[in-house]
């Protein structure tokens, strides 16, 4: 090293000896300090965020990408609810074990013999984190801004259930009377509900519907503007277990416990802080090097590793969400029926699980995840290659004879290649078919599925709540997120009018069998797995459950120093 | 000076002689000579692959998955069970393919617009330039997005593609090469005796630029080989099954630590042929540049 | 003189610039997908209120001159992708980090890759010759997504010795950032200098100088360098253009909050605003950085350095 340096050292002053030496050295000198400096400071034992983390108090927690921003009524992804529930608490929060309704900002409620009155009874202690009592006039303000048609929220159909608010939200009614909602008194809301809505409670646990502090809004810009500065650390009001106190951008985001917080003797974190992790490999290596006490998620290609550890970190449980391929069913040969059961019939998902993914997932049958909430999707579309052949056959393509070719649609990511690769070859000897395959980048990928710009398309579904009508209500006649073809009016009459309808948990959930069955006989698309959360959790984190929403409560975790990681 | 013009056989006529010469030259630098027997090796086997490959490409064996190097698979096999070799000989294709027309095409635009806005000069070598700065600024992945979305996905505007982007750096290394020249003797005498400027540019200047050249040529077709991998990535240009060395080394890379022969093996493949394409480029230049074969 | 010369040139990056905006500005309206498109369809009355947001209701020209007179105001927009926060704060966010990253790349780059090639060059076809060359041939074709991984699990897991992410946060996190970016370039500096020295060395005027006894160093340093280094020079700009946008790779590998992770998400999430702006930024950069190299190749160059001074 002395060497080298002696040697740049030289060189530098050859290169410039005509008077000009003294500055260049004076840089390279100061860059090799520089070096230098660093070299040493990083040499020194340094203590990593885990174990500063378990000390104070404090959960760094790997959260996928940077938040678009934390205005509850305008962002739209998974790791903005992460942090928002930090923030900001709604009128009834879910249990993280049971995912049953717990009480927020709402103490009790009552609801009505018919399903559609709700009542809640607001806390007397539920503050703001500038002192403010929270109020039933927050509530049915903060809806009013949810709901607006200039607001631009996209999350607003989560108050749809509510009376009238469809029409508030699309333009169609001025009055926000109309809406079911009212104010009773300071601390007491009625909600009234177009029908009887069993999963009514979960959704006042979805950002959308959280109320947010008027005099803050107001006092940096009007109510439905989405530019104002209002979420800053240095501006930001909200309600929830913590407060914001560092923001920066790409780099981290931290909140610390809020002394103002109803509920704040059962929080027992200090602080969370929030990293934006973007790259699953690089967030995997983060938390090797003891950076992170937890993450979004792990490389496929880790999971074995990580599998094989005593005490491993790797936690993997059920998650309500489908991995599936839309069928094109307006083009040929895909406009055919027995072609699309072929398909669906040819593939073994056991293997392909089994293999490529490495048992990581759940095989499914049909497009609704087994066990929601109790019920259990038909299973009509096992591996069945002889089936496959005979209806191939008899669509025209014995043996493959004939085939025009399909092309199947991804959007690139390797995860989504794997699969495709894997199933292309399954078709091709179960039934001596050719698929191409094409991936396009994200937002191409998604304009070409949205405008029915493809044959096969992969697919993914996150249910809004837990509920089947979340998967199953998908795909009614021209729904806006259908993008099939598939209309069949006798369909929309079981998921329109007369589940919801129905008088019993046991009646609603025969009437979704009998729409599921339908379905999946005309295989507009073709179900692969059902979805699993997949991430590393530091053993001293506790009080960090798996749930089927992957629902976070941070009132419930809390760290064991005492707990090592295993090496 | 004016000797030393007269002496610079660049001045004579372009006769067989000069060729004859870098080729004897060339075949004297052993390393050189080695550098093009590989890849003459290599485009014998690319050409070859569909009959020499010891499995088919598209076969998978999910049950074996990624395995070791063993007998039956010299290689080892990748995820999905198929062959190592057999990818990297398949891959081969695509990537000396790209690699090579890629390269030629930023070659001809790059040198032709350095060695024109170079010579001339002034106003003409203002605009041309602009546009090249125009051309660096711009967004590469929209760019890219449009190209597929407009003109479809082939191999052909793969080609296109990657050449438009790799032409830009060549063209301002040509123009700073060229600038350098005009102000030589040999240059001013050639204008002089009223040689017309693509004469001079064709037969004096791009011949003497060629050092830089050739090395950066060498420099762009690895580069060009990575493109392809991070176009293939995103969507533009080859599909699974097919592969390339590029998109095996992205892949590898992915999973370095579980599965290191993966990586290890494309990555040898490609090295292999970019040492050769150095020893090549080296070769040619110290055979090209006569100057220097009087010392 | 030389000053007309660098007033003519940042007279002629106006236009430059011009053309990039109104070329990006139409192409990334005509590639497929919108900014507010997701997997979940957004219902038809809320992106209209959306589009109506950001002006995207208007006719696209009066969208793009409405642009230009914001811009010529210094304002890139609200971005698309996080609301509430403008492109100038995104920029001034991440600029600092991409250009210290750069910066210091670039200084890796020049130091190893030019000390390589010079030292090569003293001596063609030995070991002094073969080992640093060989070795920058392994340094381009080490992409940095493989060379930062590599690294990065050496030192950052392995040994432990540097951290394995962040920027600032950590003493000695810029290290690996730097070097897995700078080498790929050394690599380049290493075989352009190379050349160029080899070239420079065989010239009549060098011939002059040994044959005036002058020592070899003195030669090398007195007379070869300044004109071996002219590829270099040449390289510089535009290398330091890639550096920029190549730092993306890095910066997502070492998790470095620059305005290369920036760019390339506004680029797949169509936001409109914060492309625009930082191509506007970038090119403004790449046009500066290019000016440079050519004023550095114009000084370092006797006779065109002598064009300057006389005419």
């Amino acid at each position: 090293m002395a060497g080298c340096t002696a040697i740049a050292l030289k060189y530098v002053r050859y290169r410039f000896h005509t008077g000009r030496e003294s500055r260049a050295i004076f840089s390279i000198r100061s860059l090799l300090s520089w070096a230098l400096v660093c070299l040493l400071a990083a040499c020194s034992p340094g203590e990593s965020n885990v174990d500063r983390g378990n000390r104070e108090g404090i959960l760094h927690y790997g959260n996928g990408t940077e938040p678009q921003g934390l205005d509850p009524h305008v962002v739209t992804g998974v790791p903005e609810h992460h942090i928002i529930v930090a923030l900001f608490e709604g009128l009834a929060t879910k249990n993280p074990y049971t995912l049953e309704p717990e009480p927020g900002v709402a103490q009790r409620w009552e609801i009505s013999e018919d399903g559609r009155v709700y009542t809640f009874y607001l806390n007397p202690q539920a503050r703001w984190s500038n002192g403010d009592p929270v109020l039933a006039s927050d509530v049915v303000w903060s809806w009013q801004r949810a709901l607006s048609p200039v607001m631009g929220n996209q999350y607003a159909y989560m108050l749809f259930p509510v009376l009238n608010a469809e029409a508030y939200a699309t333009g169609k009614l001025e009055d926000f009377g109309e809406v079911g909602i009212e104010e009773i008194d300071e601390r007491t809301l009625r909600v009234t509900l177009n029908a009887p809505t069993p999963y009514f409670l979960q959704l006042l646990d979805h950002y959308s519907t959280f109320p947010v502090h008027r005099a803050t809004i107001e006092k940096y810009g009007s109510a439905t503007d989405r530019f104002t500065p209002w979420t800053r650390v240095e501006n930001i009001v909200g309600n929830g277990p913590f407060v914001l106190t560092e923001w920066k951008l790409n780099r981290r985001l931290r909140v610390e416990k809020s002394p103002t917080y109803w509920d704040r003797d059962r929080v027992r974190l200090n602080g969370v802080v929030y990293y934006p992790t973007e790259n699953a490999t690089s967030e995997e290596r983060m938390f090797r090097a003891n950076q992170l006490h937890v993450t979004q998620t792990i490389p496929l290609g880790k999971i074995p590793v990580y599998r094989e550890m005593p005490d491993s970190p790797f936690v993997n449980a059920p998650y309500l969400g489908s991995y599936f391929y839309r069928l094109n069913t307006t083009v040929a040969p895909l406009d055919d029926a027995r072609v699309r059961r072929a398909l669906a019939l040819a593939i073994d998902r056991e293997k392909l699980n089994a293999t490529v993914m490495h048992n990581v997932n759940v095989p499914a049958y049909s497009i609704t995840p087994p066990d929601t909430l109790g019920y259990f999707p038909p299973k009509l579309l096992g591996y069945d290659v002889d089936q496959a052949q005979r209806l191939l056959a008899e669509a025209g393509y014995p043996d493959g004879a004939g085939w025009p070719g399909l092309e199947l649609l991804y959007n690139t990511n390797e995860d989504h290649r794997k699969v495709a690769v894997a199933l292309q070859q399954m078709w091709k000897t179960a039934l001596n078919i050719d698929i191409t395959l094409t991936n396009q980048e994200w937002k191409v990928y998604l304009d070409s599925v949205s405008q029915m710009n493809y044959q096969m398309a992969r697919a993914g579904w996150i249910g809004d709540y837990v509920d089947a009508n979340s998967f199953l209500d998908m795909f009614v006649c021209g729904g806006g997120n259908n993008h099939t073809g598939y209309c069949d009016p006798a369909y929309d009459e079981l998921i329109l009018r007369r589940a919801p309808q129905a008088n019993s948990r046991q009646e609603r959930y025969a009437l979704f069998f009998e729409a599921e069955s339908m379905l999946m006989e005309q295989v507009p698309l073709i179900p692969l797995y059902t979805y699993t959360s997949k991430k590393l959790v530091h053993p001293s984190v506790r009080g960090l459950p798996s749930n089927l929403m992957d629902a976070l409560n941070l009132k419930y975790v809390w760290l064991e120093p005492e707990a090592e990681a295993p090496e | 000076m004016n000797e030393q013009a007269i002496t610079d056989p660049s001045q004579a006529p372009p006769g067989s002689s000069l060729w004859q010469d870098a080729w004897l030259r060339l075949k004297r630098n052993r390393l050189a000579v080695f550098g093009l027997c590989v890849l003459a090796a290599f485009v014998v086997i690319a050409l070859l692959t569909p009959w020499i490959a010891p499995y088919d490409y598209t076969e998978q064996n999910l049950e074996l998955g990624a395995s070791p190097p063993s007998a039956e698979h010299w290689l080892g096999t990748d995820i999905f069970g198929r062959d190592l070799l057999t990818q990297i000989m398949y891959g081969g294709r695509i990537s000396l393919a790209v690699g090579f027309v890629a390269t030629a095409v930023a070659l001809l635009i790059g040198v032709t617009w350095g060695a024109v806005a170079g010579y001339v000069g002034g106003r003409v070598d203002a605009v041309m330039m602009r546009v090249v700065d125009i051309l660096y600024a711009l967004p590469f992945i929209i760019f890219i997005v449009l190209l597929m979305v407009v003109f479809g996905r082939n191999i052909i505007l793969l080609f296109l593609a990657i050449g438009a982007v790799e032409w830009l750096t060549m063209a301002r290394i040509m123009r700073g090469q060229v600038q350098t020249l005009r102000q030589q003797e040999f240059v001013e005498a050639a204008i002089s005796i009223g040689l017309s400027p693509a004469t001079i540019i064709r037969r004096h200047l791009i011949p003497n630029a060629l050092g830089p050249i050739i090395v950066y040529t060498t420099l762009t077709i690895p580069s060009v080989m990575l493109l392809e991998a991070f176009l293939s990535f995103l969507g533009l240009g080859i599909q699974p099954p097919q592969t390339s060395w590029g998109l095996l080394i992205s892949y590898g890379a992915e999973s370095m630590e579980e599965y290191p022969w993966l990586l290890i093996f494309p990555g040898l493949a490609l090295t292999l042929t970019l040492f050769s394409l150095n020893f090549l480029g080296d070769g040619l230049r110290d055979a090209l540049d006569v100057r220097g074969a009087g010392d | 003189m030389m000053w007309r010369f660098i007033g003519y040139r940042l007279l002629q990056a106006v236009p430059v610039i011009l053309a990039v905006i109104t070329v990006t500005f139409f192409l990334v309206r005509v590639a497929p997908g919108g900014p507010f498109d997701g997997e979940k369809a957004v219902i038809p009355e809320v992106k209209a209120a959306l589009e109506a947001q950001y002006r995207l209701d208007q006719p696209i020209f009066a969208q793009y001159t409405a642009y230009l007179a914001d811009l010529a105001s210094g304002d890139l927009g609200p971005s698309f992708k996080y609301p509430g926060r403008s492109v100038n704060e995104l920029i001034a966010a991440g600029l600092p980090v991409t250009a210290e990253l750069g910066l210091y790349a670039l200084l890796v780059a020049v130091v190893i890759g030019g000390l390589a090639g010079v030292v090569a060059s003293l001596r063609p076809n030995t070991a002094q010759d073969y080992i640093p060359m060989s070795a920058a041939m392994i340094g381009i074709c080490m992409p940095s997504f493989l060379l930062g991984p590599l690294l990065l699990l050496l030192f950052g897991i392995h040994l432990e010795w540097l951290p394995v992410s962040g920027w600032g946060d950590i003493p000695g996190d810029k290290i690996l950032p730097a070097v897995t970016l700078g080498s790929t370039y050394a690599a380049y500096i290493a075989r352009l200098s190379r050349a160029g020295m080899l070239e420079v060395m065989s010239q009549d005027y060098i011939r002059t100088a040994r044959a005036k006894g002058l020592p070899e160093w003195r030669v090398v340093t007195g007379h070869a360098l300044r004109g071996g280094l002219i590829p270099v020079v040449a390289f510089l700009g535009p290398a330091f253009a890639g550096l920029l946008a190549g730092s993306f790779v890095v910066e997502t590998i070492f998790q470095v909050p620059g305005l290369g992770r920036f760019y390339v998400q506004a680029a797949f999430n169509r936001d409109y605003t914060m492309i625009l702006g930082t191509t506007v930024f970038l090119s403004t950069l790449i046009v500066v950085f290019n000016l440079l190299s050519d004023i550095l190749a114009a000084w370092m160059n006797p006779r065109l350095r002598q064009q300057f001074g006389g005419s």
